[in-house]
């Protein structure tokens, strides 16, 4: 039987922090300055807490009060919960066709 | 399968690829960069794209349009720079009758513009830029588009 990852890794320090790299499109990366940036968050925070602790960047007061987002290239609301390896983007509205 | 592209859209391309002996009909959207938006004159446009969420969004609308509807789908988005009357979004659906290619072929436009991560800057006649924002009320799309 092989091992799970939990048994190969249990005599380390388990891991408490996140860091989910966060995208930026069109008007929301020219507000941010940046079309990616990292966030430092707790384990299984949720999306909601994300965009609370992304909204603390400088230029980030100037995005709307609501904002769609994706978690790992699918639409997810603010309380889907993040995990290790997840990656989020923020959407500006679409504008394609 | 890749659904956006850089390069000039082929309708005929889109139509090969539902083109079968069980189809009947053919249904063909062409969204086409026009030369006014909001009593604005535009120039030309970029559109830019959330790449890997938008080819996997474009499949899925594929797969949803294709489980919906007896029908094949072909799909193709351009990303980049365009010239007014350039292709930018091109659908054919093939059917077994005219209905469900029609009925396919429109849902698909509408769900594409509310899902598939795209954004279009328009360059306009008078030197102004403005990301396009479908959502904004008439009116706020010009305060948005202050000089650059």
């Amino acid at each position: 039987m092989r091992d799970t990852p939990a048994m190969t890794t249990s005599n380390r320090p388990p891991a408490t922090r996140l860091h989910i790299p966060v995208l930026l499109f069109a008007r929301y990366a020219e507000l941010l300055g940046t079309p990616r940036l990292e966030l430092e968050l707790p384990i299984g925070c949720t999306v909601g807490a994300a965009l609370a602790v992304l909204r603390e960047q400088a230029g980030a007061e100037a995005l709307p009060a609501q904002l769609l987002v994706a978690r790992n290239l699918e639409r997810v609301g603010l309380e889907a919960r993040l995990a290790l390896g997840d990656e989020l983007a923020i959407l500006p509205p679409m504008a394609g066709g | 399968m890749a659904y956006l592209t850089q390069d000039v859209i082929s309708l005929d391309a889109l139509v090969a690829q539902v083109t079968h002996a069980e189809v009947g009909g053919i249904a063909t959207f062409l969204g086409v960069v026009r030369d006014h938006h909001e009593g604005r004159s535009v120039r030309r446009l970029e559109y830019s794209a959330y790449p890997a969420m938008a080819e996997a969004e474009c499949g899925r609308l594929v797969n949803e349009a294709e489980s919906r509807w007896p029908c094949r789908v072909a799909l193709a988005h351009r990303v980049g720079p365009l010239e007014i009357g350039d292709t930018a979004v091109a659908i054919a659906v093939g059917s077994a009758h005219r209905a469900e290619a029609f009925e396919a072929c429109r849902w698909i436009i509408e769900e594409l513009k509310h899902r598939v991560p795209i954004w279009k800057r328009e360059r306009y006649v008078d030197g102004t830029e403005a990301w396009v924002d479908p959502t904004a009320p008439p009116g706020i799309q010009a305060a948005l588009g202050a000089p650059q």
